[in-house]
């Protein structure tokens, strides 16, 4: 593989500074749910940061991203702005989907950020059609969907992964398997627990990576989309990774050990680079502190101008029932074709 | 002037794909046994010749992938017309109609709009038994979001799906089975039709049947035998099954106070309750009778030719209740 990616000082701060962002982000997120300002399902990231951030660095903004209901570190890496995000996790009238969507359903056109979507497996088909109709539009672009193991089990995941090969679709499928499937462990759900296999019986490249080591992310991510983008059809990505806490919010854990948990823990993949940088001299001391001091200034802005904003008007419930237009057509140009 | 050509209904769906195809490099056919095949109704034979595969797109049978496909590739800039074999095997990509298509921009806080066709065949009539027969379209005219079409006549098979395919909503288009081999002539003075009213197919003064798709035939033969014994009806063709034309309804049961709701759904949660429900509420006082419903009888369909038969609505079970209603038992 020829894909090279710079492993610059700046470049490896910039990819601390991004899970950093994501970890803290979700830190503010558990307060205001604890203040009871944020409700419903809230799935939080914690120990899965390097997946997106290493994944989403390798993309451009013409392509798409399809994700899940633990989608905040997508949206942040793919830069949706952190002020609407916040507004959005509040249910507020400046939130990025007005307050429809929340947590779980975060969509941002100006990213081509397509869900959050909140139904296991629900993704993949959009997915295909995103990429299908980029190559059908000759747009040189290609999506990016994000799934977790427990997508594995449902039908949708075999349907697109053969539909994408079968079609030569510009499709980058990333797995995050964090081995629990809500409280199923993926043992007693798949008789195949090699997932990257699996992609390969469609007859699609994949690789498994360890998803606590952001720069072995990117690297694979690399390799990914250069076979993509070269025409030459869909890739599978199996990232390795695991979620420090529960499921959402409130959950026993009854189904995994405190042992387990500890020892991923140890392979924190901020703290994984963040000591490598260090060790290498590229991490200089009180870095990391003005790291985060900014980040929480970002932060406490954005919580501001959520609390800040408006409620949407109850005489808008119906609105974007039935559309009047194409909103995102306006947005791209005439046929979407815009980049 | 031109001159009246005689077609069938399965014609005129394909010209209206044909003429789509033509108009708009964006739309595109997807769908199981749609080229090669030719469609399972035959609806698109010939296309996958004069527009290849790149356009007349065979999909493998995965109706959950192909339909998400279908509103993926709407949202990315293509009009794509998803065909489902029958509304039947529909419920295979339900999650991606409801929870996707129907959903996302609302969810989305109106950012993305879906300009989604899904052609689907619906109803029974053919023996074809429980699992191919239902109708199923009062689930779907029951989600916000959707806009749902069953064209009963030649004129409305070869002109909805234009207008269609210009709405920025996704649209299921409900083909009766029973109608594909319907023959008739082309009305030449219409070149285009509405996606939006109800249309009055005959005018009477006694009694008002709603109906549509598949069982618009059986109530206009059943208007026509009562016309013989002097009861006249107002037949609506609700044509739009979401969101429906409540206007064109509340007019005419104002006008000939009694009702009557023609449905090949089931009679239990049938898009008919809503029908009689809107009634109910809006045009109670204007009633001389109970309101009351011709359905399906609630029995998944069975094969046998007397039994389906019995299960479906029939004109003879819409002359009987009319005339019940109208106090001239038979």
């Amino acid at each position: 593989m020829s894909a090279k990616i710079r492993l610059d000082r700046a470049r490896l701060l910039d990819l601390l500074r991004q899970m950093i962002r994501i970890r803290r982000f979700e830190a503010k997120c558990v307060e205001l749910y604890q203040a009871q300002k944020i409700r419903g399902f809230l799935h939080l990231y914690d120990g899965e940061e390097a997946v997106s951030v290493g994944v989403l660095a390798v993309l451009r903004p013409e392509d798409w991203v399809v994700a899940t209901y633990r989608e905040h570190g997508q949206a942040l890496a793919r830069g949706i702005a952190m002020r609407a995000l916040m507004a959005e996790m509040l249910g507020k009238r400046d939130g990025c989907c007005r307050g429809r969507g929340g947590s779980m359903h975060i969509f941002d056109a100006k990213t081509r950020f397509l869900g959050g979507n909140a139904i296991v497996g629900g993704g993949l088909p959009l997915a295909v059609g995103t990429a299908l109709a980029d190559k059908m539009q000759g747009r040189d672009a290609l999506t990016c969907c994000f799934f977790g193991e427990g997508a594995v089990d449902e039908g949708e995941f075999h349907e697109c992964l053969n539909l994408a090969e079968l079609w030569r679709l510009p499709v980058l499928f990333v797995c995050e398997n964090n081995l629990y499937a809500m409280g199923t462990p993926i043992a007693i759900a798949e008789a195949e627990t090699d997932i990257a296999k699996k992609a390969r019986c469609y007859r699609m490249p994949a690789e498994a990576v360890d998803g606590m080591d952001v720069v072995a992310v990117e690297a694979a991510a690399a390799r990914a989309v250069e076979h993509i983008r070269s025409g030459a059809g869909p890739y599978f990505l199996e990232c390795r990774t695991y979620r420090f806490r529960a499921h959402s919010m409130f959950d026993a854990q009854l189904y995994r050990t405190k042992e387990e948990v500890e020892a991923w823990r140890k392979r924190d993949p901020i703290e994984l680079l963040a000591r490598w940088m260090s060790e290498n001299g590229l991490l200089h001391p009180n870095e990391r502190e003005a790291m985060e001091a900014e980040i929480d200034r970002e932060i406490a802005d954005a919580v501001a101008f959520a609390e800040a904003s408006p409620l949407e008007p109850l005489e808008e419930l119906e609105r974007f029932v039935l559309m009047d237009e194409v909103p995102q057509e306006r947005l791209w140009g005439e046929g979407g074709a815009g980049a | 002037m031109s001159t009246a050509a005689r077609t069938t209904y399965r014609e005129c769906c394909r010209q209206a794909i044909r003429a789509a195809l033509l108009a708009d490099p964006r739309v595109f056919l997807m769908g199981e046994d749609v080229g090669r095949y030719g469609g399972c109704y035959a609806v698109s034979k010939g296309l996958l010749e004069e527009f290849g595969p790149e356009r007349i797109r065979d999909t493998p049978l995965s109706e959950s992938a192909f339909v998400g496909a279908g509103i993926g590739a709407a949202i990315a800039g293509m009009r794509p017309i998803v065909e489902i074999m029958t509304v039947n095997f529909s419920l295979l990509a339900l999650d991606q109609i409801l929870n996707n298509a129907a959903t996302i921009p609302h969810m989305s806080g109106g950012q993305f709009a879906v300009p989604l066709v899904i052609r689907m065949a619906t109803g029974g009539g053919r023996q074809l038994a429980a699992q191919h027969s239902h109708s199923l379209e009062g689930w779907y005219a029951h989600i916000p979001g959707l806009k749902i079409l069953a064209p009963a006549t030649l004129e409305d098979a070869r002109y909805m799906l234009a207008p269609a395919l210009l709405d920025p909503n996704p649209v299921i288009i409900f083909e009766h089975i029973m109608l594909y081999n319907m023959e008739g002539e082309l009305d030449p003075s219409v070149t285009s039709v509405d996606i939006e009213k109800a249309a009055v197919r005959r005018h009477g003064r006694d009694v008002t049947l709603v109906t549509y798709g598949g069982s618009l035939w059986k109530t206009l033969e059943a208007a026509e035998a009562l016309a013989q014994e002097g009861i006249e009806a107002d037949v609506i063709d609700l044509r739009v099954l979401r969101p429906l034309d409540e206007a064109t309804i509340l007019d005419s049961v104002r006008k000939t106070r009694r009702a009557v709701i023609v449905d090949e759904g089931w009679c239990s949660g049938s898009l008919a309750a809503e029908i009689g429900m809107r009634i109910a509420e809006k045009a109670f006082f204007d009633l001389d009778a109970p309101l009351r419903r011709v359905c399906a009888r609630e029995v998944p369909m069975p094969y046998a030719a007397h039994l389906e038969q019995a299960a479906l609505p029939s004109s003879a079970r819409i002359i009987a209740t009319v005339r019940e209603l109208l106090g001239r038992g038979g």
